[in-house]
């Protein structure tokens, strides 16, 4: 097989990022670092959008379930509060809580899986919110600054962290997570999500059981969200339970349509661009919601498939251009 | 290989299918020919597990499917191609077939490496593509394939299952005259190459004699009359009810 020049483009993409923190200032920085947490949502969520066909309006609800691992942790288990039991820890909460909403969601598709989705996640919120002395209820959760295989960051400064070892934790996880979901979309098992997504009948007819691989596909994408979430919370040092309300949900089914859901790229692009976008939205307007449906409106109309599917179909269009006597 | 014992399903008042009563024998290729409403799509519906059946028996080399999932009857080798054409629209020639085998050898689970690297069978799929004369489409998604090359495909997943028995919905219908005979051809001569029984319906006489080695015409949900293609169209009551000739 000829070596991918995709994958060429990726290792240098990586290298370029490894020195991000010395050309971003602190506070483009932390923006940065939001992009990332959300682009491995983008991720996950678009496992299901993209390669599943199940459009999820409660996605929020694992991202929750991320978040509120690393803060009932630092509040109930203060000795067990460094990343290397963290993250595991967020994945195997957000594994078990995406088994059980799951196993209730894929029973239905379309609007009723959406709008199923959405209700488990509202219930959750509710809970988050309303067990006050075990969540912490509006206040949320405060996140401290963890240790990292024994290194202890006590006397540092949050900038300093976010700058410092825990963009590169970050990154690796990152990069570890698309190279993850780069294999599972193209291996047979993806291969097998897409044909669900095309067509269920013949799917179910060449042997595929639909439903079950259906809660496969959304148990990976929980946990790809609640790493996200766990992630995130170091860089924002505080947790609520908006987190699992149907808003966010939105604002991550926003980022992944702004992307591309066509593309395994598509939610990474569409991540970063919407954390600048609404902060530059909140920062200029006080209607930044106004700004933000405006884009909405103008991608669905425009660019269908998102940023990256326009900038995908225009390279392949150059390619046409520059490659001779391709039928097409 | 294939024993249909009494089989009965009524929609109502209609009778679909009425007590039929039918063999396929291994490596035969079955036409089965009738008016509109005669019950050969209901009768392949119940063979292979889409709706189920009031009463009677469907054996498969036997073992007693009447009742089983399609899952069941996929995995013992009933596979079917439909009317009406159904496909995974958004992935390519290669992968709509590359998936069916995925599926048949259990590898679907497989969730981390790539496709491509289970080179053997990517091979496998190319080959059954060869077999009808397709492989050099295999990178394009059907949006992009002609109405016959649909067809094809669409009998080529089935055929990647390693379907002991193929149920072949009206394989032509849709396709352009011309090319009728170069879809059949090609789908004769892969399943002839693999000695796989197969049950056609079909509308298109030239095609029933043809390809067929035996015909059997169904009306009302019964079976009128059965043979040899030339004998079947000779009959009386057949030629008056399906070809409307009366003599």
């Amino acid at each position: 097989m000829v070596k991918n020049p995709r994958w060429v483009a990726y290792v240098l993409i990586f290298i370029l990022l490894l020195f991000i923190p010395r050309l971003l200032s602190i506070h483009d920085l932390m923006l940065f670092e939001y992009g990332l947490t959300f682009a491995i949502v983008g991720l996950g969520f678009n496992l299901l959008l993209g390669y599943t066909g199940l459009l999820s309006f409660g996605h929020g609800a694992y991202f929750a379930v991320g978040a509120y691992t690393v803060g009932m942790i630092a509040k109930y288990f203060p000795g067990a509060y460094s990343l290397e039991i963290l993250i595991p820890a967020a994945l195997l909460f957000s594994l078990i809580i995406s088994i059980i909403f799951g196993f209730l969601c894929v029973r239905h598709t379309k609007i009723f899986f959406s709008i199923l989705a959405l209700s488990l996640s509202m219930l959750l919120y509710a809970l988050l919110f309303k067990l006050y002395h075990l969540t912490g209820g509006s206040d949320g959760l405060r996140v401290p600054l963890p240790t990292l295989l024994g290194i202890s960051f006590k006397g540092i400064r949050r900038p300093e962290f976010l700058s410092g070892t825990y963009y590169y934790f970050l990154l690796v996880l990152f990069a570890i997570s698309c190279v993850i979901m780069r294999g599972i979309v193209s291996s047979p098992f993806g291969k097998a999500l897409q044909a669900i997504r095309d067509n269920e009948v013949r799917a179910e007819l060449i042997g595929i059981r639909v439903r079950r691989y259906r809660l496969y596909a959304f148990i990976i994408s929980g946990m790809f969200v609640g790493l996200g979430g766990a992630l995130w919370s170091f860089v924002n040092g505080h947790v609520t339970a908006d987190l699992s309300h149907w808003v966010f949900s939105g604002e991550i089914v926003y980022m992944t349509l702004l992307g591309g859901f066509g593309i395994l790229e598509g939610p990474i692009i569409g991540a970063i661009l919407f954390t600048y976008l609404k902060l530059y939205a909140m920062g200029n307007t006080q209607y930044w919601m106004f700004v933000i449906g405006a884009t909405l409106i103008v991608l669905v109309l425009l660019l269908p498939n998102g940023v990256a599917g326009a900038i995908a179909s225009l390279l392949a269009k150059l390619k046409r251009k520059t490659v001779k006597g391709t039928p097409c | 290989m294939l024993t249909i014992d009494n089989l009965k399903k009524h929609f109502g008042f209609v009778r679909a299918v009425d007590n039929v009563n039918m063999d396929i024998r291994e490596g035969e290729i079955v036409s089965i020919i009738g008016t509109n409403g005669a019950g050969k799509t209901t009768l392949v519906n119940l063979i292979s597990g889409y709706i189920k059946p009031d009463s009677g028996r469907i054996l498969f080399l036997d073992n007693d499917i009447t009742y089983a999932s399609p899952y069941i009857r996929i995995k013992l080798g009933v596979g079917r191609s439909f009317q009406l054409i159904q496909l995974f629209g958004n992935i390519t020639v290669l992968d709509n077939v590359r998936t069916a085998l995925f599926s048949k050898y259990g590898m679907i689970r497989r969730g981390l490496l790539p496709a491509d690297r289970y080179s053997s069978v990517t091979d496998e799929a190319i080959k059954i593509l060869d077999n009808f004369n397709m492989s050099d489409k295999k990178d394009l998604t059907p949006t992009g394939l002609s109405e016959g090359d649909l067809k094809i495909l669409d009998i080529a997943i089935a055929f990647a299952l390693k379907s002991k028995l193929l149920l072949l919905d009206e394989p032509t219908s849709g396709v352009a005259t011309n090319d009728k005979f170069k879809v059949m051809d090609s789908i004769v001569s892969a399943i002839k190459k693999e000695g796989i029984s197969t049950l056609i319906i079909e509308h298109d006489m030239d095609i029933v004699s043809g390809y067929s080695d035996r015909v059997i015409v169904m009306h009302e949900g019964k079976i009128m009359a059965e043979g040899k293609p030339n004998e079947v169209m000779e009959n009386k009551e057949v030629k008056a009810t399906v070809f409307g000739i009366v003599s």
